[in-house]
């Protein structure tokens, strides 16, 4: 339980996917002009992230690891080399799906979130999620727990970034740097912030 | 547009990192090494210019529906060609790499190219265009990745150009060019110079 706690804890701060590992940049940057936006898209990612990790943990441990389809057969069948392209696809899918099902079942959700999930399909803090999951070998309940994890310290990172840049809408910034340029520095500070985390040891 | 144009536009002028801001996720992650970053440009390039390439051919029959499942397919076969290439004769820049080599499927420079160049252009200029694409955003990473070796440790392509003091030299590096941070401050400036200087676009 105690090993659940702290990966939950270090995905959150101390691997921050969108501080650290620079995951998911471009939505990062793009959709965190204003904060209602940045929750929305900051609460799909989490529910996202969190049903999408574990599934890639199933489909990596059943059917592409080393030996996964001895029960089918085939013992000696390595198919890990097109783990890429499944992962995605399942991503996919499940985005797919869910969009779907949101639709029928919770409209008042589904207009709050539906404009954000074909976004996430292409954001790579999901992918990277599911390519960390297999890279450190999680069993299923670290993949459970690792997803929620980065899926929530992307979220405080996207709405802390879209709460500073609503007060730098007003400054007065150097020709050429308002936008984008002080966007970049901006986030570079947060991550200097997000660094005091790395002295806490769990 | 000459077709020369298409090539040489987005190196400087349009340049996808700078200009755009596409593509950052890989810029920053792998730009602390010169020569893992040299891989990851090259890979990239090679990617970009291929899936528009084989997009642009099949761009008639291609019904619109699953237009993007289509182009994840084709972007997700080329990136695992290329992964296995450097799995197989580069085996220590595919360590350094990590998951940045399988994350060029979700980098926004290839889908972007793809769906605002690729789908309406013909074959040999959609080629064209990620070649240059690429090439601007290799231009960006190597810029980066060169500050951040050599001030944070001294040396490029891993050959000591300033002699540590650690290793009986004069130079201190600043180990906070090796950290996820500074990649941001470089970024950003190299941005406000891009909007100074090349495109003078207002906010």
């Amino acid at each position: 339980m105690e090993a659940y706690l702290s990966l939950f804890i270090k995905s959150i701060f101390i691997e921050n996917m969108a501080l650290s590992f620079f995951l998911g940049m471009c939505t990062f940057i793009a959709v965190s002009k204003k904060v209602e936006t940045a929750f929305g898209l900051g609460v799909a990612v989490v529910v996202v992230q969190a049903i999408t990790v574990p599934a890639n943990n199933l489909l990596y441990r059943f059917v592409l690891k080393e030996g996964a389809l001895t029960w089918a057969g085939f013992p000696d069948l390595d198919l890990g080399f097109i783990g890429l392209v499944t992962y995605i696809g399942l991503i996919a899918a499940i985005v797919q799906i869910l969009e779907m099902a949101l639709d029928k079942y919770v409209p008042s959700l589904y207009s709050a979130l539906g404009i954000f999930l074909p976004l996430i399909t292409v954001n790579c803090a999901i992918l990277g999620g599911s390519l960390f999951m297999v890279q450190r070998d999680y069993s299923f309940g670290e993949s459970v727990v690792f997803g929620l994890g980065s899926g929530i310290g992307w979220a405080l990172a996207i709405v802390t970034m879209a709460g500073i840049r609503d007060r730098i809408k007003y400054a007065d910034t150097p020709r050429g740097l308002g936008g984008m340029g002080i966007t970049f520095i901006t986030a570079g500070i947060m991550a200097i912030a997000f660094m005091l985390f790395s002295g806490i040891k769990l | 547009m000459s077709a020369m144009k298409v090539f040489t536009d987005p190196i400087i002028k349009n340049n996808p990192i700078a200009v755009q801001v596409l593509g950052i996720c890989s810029t920053l992650a792998v730009t602390t090494k010169l020569e893992v970053t040299m891989v990851m440009a090259v890979s990239v390039m090679t990617v970009v210019a291929l899936s528009n390439l084989f997009l642009s051919m099949m761009r008639k029959l291609m019904p619109s529906s699953i237009r993007l499942i289509i182009e994840m397919t084709v972007v997700a076969t080329l990136v695992i060609i290329a992964d296995q290439i450097i799995k197989a004769y580069m085996f220590e820049i595919s360590k350094q790499l990590s998951v940045f080599m399988g994350l060029i499927i979700t980098n926004c420079i290839i889908m972007g190219r793809a769906e605002a160049y690729a789908i309406s252009n013909p074959p040999f200029r959609s080629f064209l265009d990620g070649l240059g694409n690429g090439a601007g955003y290799g231009l960006v990473l190597i810029i980066i990745a060169t500050i951040r070796e050599l001030i944070g440790s001294g040396k490029l392509f891993g050959l000591t150009l300033l002699p540590t003091v650690n290793s009986g030299g004069w130079y201190q590096p600043n180990g906070l060019f090796l950290l996820a941070p500074s990649a941001f401050f470089l970024i950003g400036i190299l941005i406000w110079i891009a909007r100074l200087t090349v495109v003078k676009a207002e906010d």
